[in-house]
């Protein structure tokens, strides 16, 4: 009797045992403990879907998503200090890819090619052509997830313009017509003058990238390659000339139907302008016309989409002067006016420090992977305060999931055919991808064009500006490794 | 004949070296080491690599950049031929150090210290006023980072100085709700500066701030001065003033009660006018107070930062950037070097004011001693 006993409680004890063994195993999480600190804008969009969506990955997978802000001018300084000191705070980031070379070089950026290749949910080769290379590749090699995908492009107050039998501008010169045309009027009914145009002027923000999408048709006209930062073959910056003399007389001209402080807005106040009905025309990434649809918009409906508008005069870049458009200069215009939509910025990517441990490195790139997943993606890109715009080419081709999220069938074929069309021009211009491009724009360019709409400087004050010291910083670098890597970004 | 000393007086000795050294070693370490060390990188070129960084000494190009080279406009501002007041002003300038000259030399207190003291004071001074005069008086002038802070410094410590000064002769008067005023006067000094600072972008927002209906039923509507340099700088010198004025205040205050009543009393009863007890026995009494908070606000003045990143950005253009926000603006893009070189540059400034203010004013304020 007592060695059944004694066989019964051991028994007893070994099945316990064995529910507490397995039970936690069973229901234990390949990331619990692990926690991916993400480096990203403080900001509504970008940083507000990863925070939204970080608690269903916690509990597909156990990983703690830890999403830092910080100001979009403190992004690239904090990423490199943090990096290159071996401080290693941050697991991962989420930033403009276009600075990527500068993180690349020195090793900080884990490979992601094997990864990748190996991972069949992300559906890579759904994702669009540019971002899987411009936005994502370097040397051959995958160094970052797109989260979205980004060029400028022209929003127009369709209702409006509809009634006045004038269509979208084909050309800046109309562009500024059509400002003009409208500032002043109440465009929303609240008894108010509104404003013609509302583009983010603002310094040390988003806003360098205007000036370029203004200057791109006027300058660039025989295809990508040809590229509108520098020289190909002397790496002499091409600004100071009458393509970009005529962009900053462009660029002022809008200034003057536009709010009072518009040199002081930035991306997010024009778009805040926009859905309240206050603007006849804006200049903006895809974000005006996912937010045009959503609650509160007062321009739901009567946002139109254009690809950027272009020129009949174009730089001939042996005489520096503008010359009119021909079969010969401009082989991809359409109807005399050149086109050169811009890739500005490339699209919000994320990357993983090298430098972390490895199972973190996992978690971060599962979640990335997670966010950029269609299931996830295909939501947020629908979204305006996601910030996330049209990557994938499903999203371009399934309507669907458009009009559902609240376009009709007839905007939303407007909004994808405008990001469409500016993917698939050839004379698409892509960013500056060379080292320390983050200072020839962000701290030069950036600078110089505010000082320029502020009225401290002219525009050949600007110019000259600009010239010298894109020329300073390339010497400082060295003139044959930036020509080699500009020459390299355009496809030489 | 030896004294013995015993080992508690020998412990006494030393008490004063094992209760300094901490404090000196600790104030060596974050004080005067940080400041070593980025005078050495204000004379590199720093580079970030990977495992730390790197740096190569490279003399005095940072500082020739910022004075010569590129970023001369930045910091020194845009140049142009001085106009005919200019010219006046500049000479009236010269002419009253020339005569300052004259009477120290006619005076029986020369000495070689006090001599180069004067020669380095007013070259110091000749060469801000010029500056000044250049960057604001000339057509085609713009100040810099340096005229800039300069200008925050001298008219916004002066404006809180009045102001501050006005409200304490105010409220040391036993006027009913005293204490109450008192208690709101001093509430802005509690509240953080990068605070007060998206404050006043709210308040200054002629769109959507709450001036907006005034401005409006003004016919102001299409307007903003925040996009005016003037306007710029003017509202970061109000809400800077907003924020230290009770500093003003309080210290004041505290030395208008202070002082003794029976000069005024005796005035009074002589038939003394207010202004003239105030010239004559106020202002004499509360003059070492005052050179003190005005040094102390001098100092913190020329550190000015928040208020202008958060309203203006340093804009419109460079126009309200100080020069503490233009080392910011280095440091972010990474020139670390830039970055200690304007640092740098802003220690050298603020020492010559502060210690010329002192000096200048040492004797008024042996004299009120007395």
């Amino acid at each position: 009797m007592r060695n059944i006993n004694n066989l019964l409680s051991r028994s007893i004890a070994l099945i316990i045992g064995t529910v507490f063994f397995i039970v936690p195993s069973v229901y234990s999480k390949k990331y619990d403990g692990v926690t991916v600190n993400i480096l990203t804008m403080e900001a509504p969009q970008i940083k507000g879907p990863m925070v939204k969506r970080a608690p269903d990955f916690k509990k597909l997978t156990g990983a703690n998503i830890n999403v830092i802000g910080v100001p979009f001018s403190d992004i690239y300084p904090k990423m490199e200090s943090d990096f290159a000191t071996g401080t290693n705070s941050v697991d991962a980031a989420v930033f403009a890819p276009q600075w990527m070379v500068d993180f690349i070089e020195p090793g900080y950026f884990e490979d992601l090619t094997p990864r990748v290749k190996s991972d069949s949910a992300l559906e890579w080769d759904d994702v669009g052509y540019f971002f899987r290379s411009f936005s994502s590749t370097y040397g051959g090699k995958i160094y970052t997830i797109p989260l979205d995908g980004d060029f400028h492009m022209i929003y127009y107050r369709s209702d409006l313009l509809n009634a006045a039998g004038i269509s979208p501008p084909k050309t800046w010169e109309e562009y500024i017509y059509i400002a003009s045309r409208f500032h002043g009027q109440d465009m929303n009914g609240d008894g108010k003058p509104d404003y013609g145009s509302c583009i983010s002027k603002k310094r040390n923000a988003q806003a360098y990238w205007m000036i370029l999408s203004i200057v791109g048709g006027h300058l660039q006209t025989k295809g990508t390659g040809e590229g509108i930062f520098f020289d190909t073959k002397t790496m002499k910056p091409l600004v100071n000339n009458a393509a970009f003399s005529r962009a900053f007389d462009i660029y002022k001209e809008t200034t003057k139907y536009a709010p009072p402080n518009e040199i002081n807005l930035d991306v997010g106040d024009t778009r805040g302008l926009w859905t309240s009905g206050r603007c006849a025309l804006t200049m903006d990434w895809g974000d005006i016309g996912t937010l045009s649809i959503e609650k509160g918009s007062k321009v739901k409906g009567k946002t139109g989409t254009s690809i950027l508008p272009g020129s009949r005069l174009v730089l001939d870049r042996n005489s520096g002067k503008l010359v009119s458009c021909n079969q010969a200069r401009c082989p991809y215009a359409i109807n005399g006016v050149n086109h050169a939509p811009f890739a500005a910025f490339g699209g919000w990517s994320g990357a993983i420090n090298v430098s972390a441990d490895s199972k973190v490195k996992d978690a971060a790139y599962d979640f990335f992977s997670y966010m950029a997943q269609a299931n996830q993606s295909n939501k947020d890109v629908t979204v305006g305060i996601t910030g996330m715009n049209p990557y994938r080419i499903s999203q371009f081709e399934n309507i669907n999931n458009w009009t559902s999220a609240g376009f009709s069938k007839a905007s939303a074929e407007n909004y994808l055919g405008a990001i469409k069309a500016s993917l698939d021009s050839p004379n698409m211009i892509l960013d500056l991808r060379i080292p320390k491009n983050q200072r020839y724009q962000q701290v030069v360019l950036d600078t110089e064009v505010h000082r320029f709409i502020s009225g401290e400087i002219t525009k050949e004050e600007a110019m000259q500006r600009i010239e010298d010291g894109w020329e300073e910083i390339t010497e400082e670098m060295g003139r044959d490794t930036q020509l080699s890597a500009y020459r390299k970004t355009l496809g030489y | 004949m030896t004294i013995k000393t015993t080992l508690g007086e020998r412990l006494d000795k030393q008490a004063p070296l094992v209760f300094i050294l901490p404090s000196v070693i600790i104030i060596l370490f974050f004080s005067i080491f940080p400041l070593i060390v980025s005078l050495f990188i204000a004379l590199s070129r720093l580079k970030f690599v990977k495992g730390g960084v790197e740096l190569k000494f490279i003399g005095f190009l940072n500082f020739k950049k910022l004075i010569f080279g590129s970023q001369q406009y930045h910091l020194l501002g845009t140049f142009d031929q001085l106009t005919p007041i200019g010219y006046i002003i500049i000479s009236l300038f010269t002419l009253i150090i020339f005569v300052w000259f004259i009477r120290y030399f006619k005076s029986q207190k020369i000495s070689i210290t006090g001599s180069i003291g004067r020669i380095v004071v007013s070259g110091g001074m000749f060469f801000i006023l010029l500056l000044t005069l250049i960057n604001l008086t000339t057509p085609k002038g713009l100040p810099g980072t340096l005229v800039v802070t300069l200008v925050y410094v001298f008219i916004g410590v002066l404006v809180q100085f009045l102001v501050g000064l006005g409200l304490a002769l105010l409220c040391v008067k036993k006027i009913r709700g005293r204490s109450f005023f008192r208690t709101v006067f001093f509430i802005p000094m509690m509240i953080t500066p990068v605070g007060i600072a998206y404050l006043f972008r709210m308040l200054t927002d002629m769109s959507k701030g709450p001036f907006a209906p005034i401005v409006t039923w003004f016919g102001f509507e299409e307007s903003s001065w925040e996009v005016i340099p003037w306007g710029a700088r003017t509202a970061v010198m109000i809400g800077d003033a907003w924020q230290w004025i009770p500093f003003m205040f309080i210290v004041l205050i505290a030395g208008l009660e202070s002082l003794p009543t029976e000069q005024k009393e005796a005035a009074l009863m002589d038939g003394a006018g207010g202004w003239q007890i105030f010239r004559d026995i106020t202002w004499p009494t509360l003059l070492p107070v005052s050179v003190t908070i005005i040094l102390i606000r001098l100092i913190e003045a020329f550190k000015i930062i928040d208020l202008p990143n958060v309203m203006t950005n340093g804009g419109p253009g460079i126009a309200t950037e100080s020069l503490s926000l233009h080392s910011y603006f280095n440091w972010r893009t990474m020139d670390l070097s830039g970055s200690a070189a304007v640092g740098y540059l802003l220690l050298i400034v603020a020492v010559f004011i502060c210690v010329s203010f002192v000096n200048l004013l040492k004797n008024k304020i042996e004299l009120a001693h007395r």
